[in-house]
């Protein structure tokens, strides 16, 4: 109190206007950070999508778009599960243990019907999209190749199940959306039971 | 830690010099008024403006086609979309309403005269290249207003005598207001305007810090000064007004988020219900009216009859009657600054200026009629014998005493 000013509550006051503006700016920067998330609009577009799957044959794969991105079902024969079988040895996480996919999918087959299998077609490298090579022998594939997808961009291989070969760029495995079979015959991808994506 | 890391930048830069020169010992009369507000109050409009704009932009598209279906979209699909797009509408009519009483304020207290003539100008300038800014904003949203509003104000280039056609279709880029028009707005609006306005703004400040700012008694504090050097009516910019300052920001941001919030279209003044509909070249609205914010310069094209059936004297009308304010301090002849120690007359000529302006303003938002030109007509009048008329009344006017000191009333 020397020169009749309290210093103390000065202080304080400062202090607490200070903090009162502040936190009025923080509430007043949530509308603007909130405004460059996706709108309703791109969140509409990124619903959920209905795969019919009544007409697949064994061995076929089709392709949807789901968020801009390709997402493949597989109809996969009973050879080719075989073929799952035989190439555990050549994979980097064969039991699925990285989290690549929900807990439904995590099995040996990567899968809720052993047939079907549902991958989001994004290499897990650098984003290409790998071709389908579901040929059991590929000369250019090695040996051990049971069908699967070969990215052309840096060479990454997976099997039927999405599953990443050891040695190759890529370092996970095939990445599986959420999805569930709404009918024998459609399965909705982007959506399970306990939710939306 | 504090001190060292200012040393070394003070060493690089003057930060400490140009925080000392414009705050901390920019020494400011202690007598200002709640009208000293608006001057800090416009610049916080002004990056309320560029904020809420720069968002905006994220989201609108400047395309004939598709403009104004993504300013829908930002009111309905983006997140917070309707605040930051009200936010810029009503900021819109809160920098025009902030300006005004700024300007009224330098009438008030003489704030205009001799050595801050050059601060009233380029003030001046910053007013007109605001309306320009607002008028070329107000297309983007590519509502019927909007569209005939553009129309109409452009068709006023065309009539410059000689040039005027080939004026306005190079305005316009196209044979009428079109989407080339619609892009090159937006162009200015979003950029060019905004960037020379932000240079003179600091223009305007840096004349104003030169020369010291005026008080509402019209005293020059530099005159009474201290052993220090440090005029004996001054305190020092900062805190005492930036904590003033922003104890006003707060009261103004009531205002402005009340509005914002509850009533964004101001009744129809700040956003003009034909503007939700959409552009359309072959259908006007029944009755097309600009802003508020241009109303009263807009009677004042009005009340100007044609001659020889051309619209060009009423255009010149009303650039005269903006542009007029470049003469206010070469016309103002009286010596006192502050209307305290100022006549009745110049009083009474002030307020009628106040009331013509309002009313001109008024009758820019209706209809033509019969009645209502007369009333325009009267007031232009009005409006320019205050300006035309200010060196008599003003030449040997009887003011009052100034004080030597400021006053606190």
């Amino acid at each position: 109190m020397s020169d009749g000013v309290d210093h103390s509550k000065r202080r304080t006051l400062t202090i607490a206007a200070g903090a009162a503006g502040g936190v009025g700016a923080a509430f007043t920067a949530v509308p603007f950070v909130a405004s460059m998330l996706p709108s309703a609009k791109a969140q509409a577009a990124g619903a959920p999508v209905e795969i019919d799957i009544s007409r697949m044959e064994p061995g076929q794969r089709i392709t949807a778009e789901w968020r801009g991105k390709p997402v493949w079902v597989i109809r996969r024969t009973k050879e080719q599960l075989k073929g799952l079988d035989d190439i555990v040895p050549y994979l980097r996480d064969p039991n699925s243990e990285l989290p690549m996919q929900p807990d439904y999918a995590e099995n040996a087959y990567r899968s809720i019907r052993e047939e079907f299998v549902v991958l989001v077609g994004i290499c897990t490298h650098l984003g290409c999209s790998p071709t389908f090579r579901p040929e059991v022998i590929a000369a250019d594939l090695g040996e051990e190749w049971r069908g699967g997808f070969f990215c052309p961009c840096h060479g990454s291989k997976f099997d039927l199940a999405g599953r990443v070969f050891n040695g190759v760029p890529a370092p996970k495995n095939l990445e599986i959306p959420r999805h569930k079979f709404i009918s024998d015959t459609v399965i909705l991808v982007g959506a399970d039971d306990q939710g939306v994506a | 830690m504090k001190n060292k890391i200012l040393e070394w930048v003070d060493d690089r830069f003057p930060l400490t010099k140009t925080f000392n020169e414009h705050l901390g010992q920019y020494y400011v009369p202690k007598n200002f008024n709640m009208w000293y507000f608006f001057g800090s109050l416009a610049i916080m409009m002004l990056v309320i403006q560029i904020v809420s704009g720069i968002f905006l932009t994220m989201n609108y598209k400047p395309d004939g086609l598709s403009a104004f279906g993504s300013v829908e979209y930002i009111m309905r699909d983006v997140e917070w979309g309707w605040l930051i797009r009200y936010m810029h509408s009503t900021g819109a009519s809160f920098f025009f309403i902030v300006i005004y009483l700024h300007m009224f304020r330098g009438l008030l207290y003489g704030s205009y005269k001799k050595p801050r003539e050059l601060v009233w100008m380029i003030g001046v300038g910053i007013f007109l290249l605001l309306m320009a800014e607002a008028f070329m904003g107000y297309l983007l949203p590519w509502g019927q207003m909007s569209y005939w509003g553009a129309q109409v104000i452009i068709s006023l280039f065309g009539a410059v005598p000689f040039i005027g056609p080939e004026l306005a279709l190079w305005i316009r880029g196209d044979f009428v207001v079109a989407d080339a028009t619609l892009n090159r707005f937006f162009a200015f609006h979003v950029i060019a305007a905004p960037l020379v306005l932000l240079g003179l703004v600091v223009v305007h400040i840096t004349a104003l810090h030169e020369v010291g700012s005026n008080n509402p008694d019209g005293i020059d504090i530099k005159k009474d000064k201290d052993e220090n050097g440090i005029p004996r009516d001054g305190i020092p910019f900062h805190p005492y007004y930036t904590v003033k300052d922003a104890f006003g920001a707060s009261l103004f941001l009531i205002f402005f988020c009340a509005v914002m919030f509850f009533w964004p279209e101001g009744g129809g003044y700040f956003i003009e219900a034909p503007n939700f509909v959409p552009a359309d070249p072959l259908k006007t609205p029944d009755h097309i009216a600009p802003v508020w914010y241009f109303t009263p310069f807009y009677t004042i094209l009005r009340a100007i009859p044609s001659i020889a059936g051309s619209p060009f004297p009423g255009v010149v009308a009303m650039g005269a009657s903006t542009l007029i304010f470049l003469l206010l301090p070469w016309l103002d002849r009286s010596p006192v600054k502050s209307i305290r120690y100022r006549s009745t007359t110049f009083k009474l000529w002030v307020t009628m200026f106040v009331i013509v302006f309002f009313i001109l303003g008024y009758l820019g938002t209706k209809a033509p009629s019969p009645v209502f030109n007369i009333i325009g007509q009267i007031c232009t009048v009005l409006y320019f014998a205050f300006f035309v008329c200010m060196p008599w009344y003003t030449k040997n006017e009887k003011c009052k005493p100034v004080p030597e000191r400021v006053t606190n009333k």
